[in-house]
């Protein structure tokens, strides 16, 4: 079965309905795992038990940019394909980026308040991260304020290919500007600066929310194509009612 | 017991938060799914069939 025969809404939901009950089960076992793990991380010398609120707050701020990241690969396949299930990703995507975008936003304030002694700072990466969540709720908005679907989608994608441009602000404006919040310390050059007692629940989690998100995803795009057959069979039965 | 330190109730309200919005994503889309396969099965009920032929309610 090549890709494109996956790609075919029906395939999609057929295969889909085997791969989620897995999909969930390996996201609880791991998320348990990380739970425990970060439960029961040292505390750091300078910021002791606050540390924990990281193992949270970097996997939702890692899942706020990928998210929008899979939106983006979606509208390409949106403009350049026009793929039915382009779309279906995309917008079955954007109320969960902008939820661990939001969580990525309320962590960290929760976070910078006893380590900067402020929720909020206008610096580069919390304004960018602020402007990507406005981001959401605005391609939120426009899915639902444009009655045609297509017309939607393409709009969509075009908004969605715009605010890419956002991704990389986000990731280097901790090099780029003198801001409050600290460099990175994954993934940079030269390895990672956090000790193994910090590094193995954090990736832990980062990969629990990761599968997730893909739950989440794959459910909500099975409800988004399911949206759709209701619309298209509405739109018959009044055809039929009409002739 | 784990000691929180003096900083517990933002480490609690962070986790909190956590999991009230990843429960409401659940949550909503399992009322969404609810909705959408009720809603095909009254298309069903009244008679209206997909282009393939087959019932609306045929969902993997």
């Amino acid at each position: 079965m090549s890709l494109i025969d996956l790609a075919n809404p029906t395939r999609f939901l057929a295969l889909s309905a085997r791969v989620l009950p897995w999909l969930a089960a390996a996201t609880i076992i791991l998320l348990t795992i990380g739970l425990y793990q970060s439960a029961y991380a040292p505390d750091d010398y300078q910021q002791g038990a606050t540390v924990k609120i990281m193992f949270i707050h970097v996997p939702n701020a890692w899942l706020s940019m990928f998210v929008w990241g899979v939106m983006s690969v979606a509208s390409l396949g949106t403009l350049v394909w026009r793929h039915p299930l382009a779309d279906v990703a995309a917008k079955a995507a954007a109320p969960i980026g902008a939820s661990f975008t939001f969580l990525a936003l309320l962590t960290g304030s929760l976070w910078g308040r006893p380590m900067w002694g402020t929720y909020w700072e206008w610096d580069a990466r919390l304004t960018s991260v602020l402007i990507l969540f406005l981001m959401y709720l605005g391609l939120m908005a426009l899915w639902r304020a444009v009655e045609d679907p297509s017309r939607a989608a393409r709009a969509a994608a075009v908004l969605t290919l715009v605010g890419a441009l956002n991704l990389p602000i986000i990731k280097f404006s901790v090099d780029w500007w003198n801001t409050l919040h600290q460099p990175a310390s994954v993934m940079r050059m030269g390895g990672s600066s956090l000790d193994k007692a910090f590094l193995i629940p954090l990736l832990v989690m980062a990969v629990a929310f990761t599968l997730l998100f893909i739950t989440l995803h794959l459910a909500a795009m099975r409800n988004e194509i399911l949206r759709r057959r209701v619309r298209s069979l509405q739109m018959m039965q009044a055809g039929q009612k009409a002739a | 017991m784990m000691s929180l330190g003096p900083y517990a109730s933002f480490i609690a309200a962070s986790y909190a938060a956590v999991a009230i919005v990843v429960a409401i994503l659940i949550g909503w889309i399992i009322v969404d799914y609810r909705n959408q396969t009720q809603r095909l099965r009254e298309l069903d009920r009244s008679g209206v069939t997909r282009r393939s032929g087959r019932s609306a309610v045929d969902t993997p």
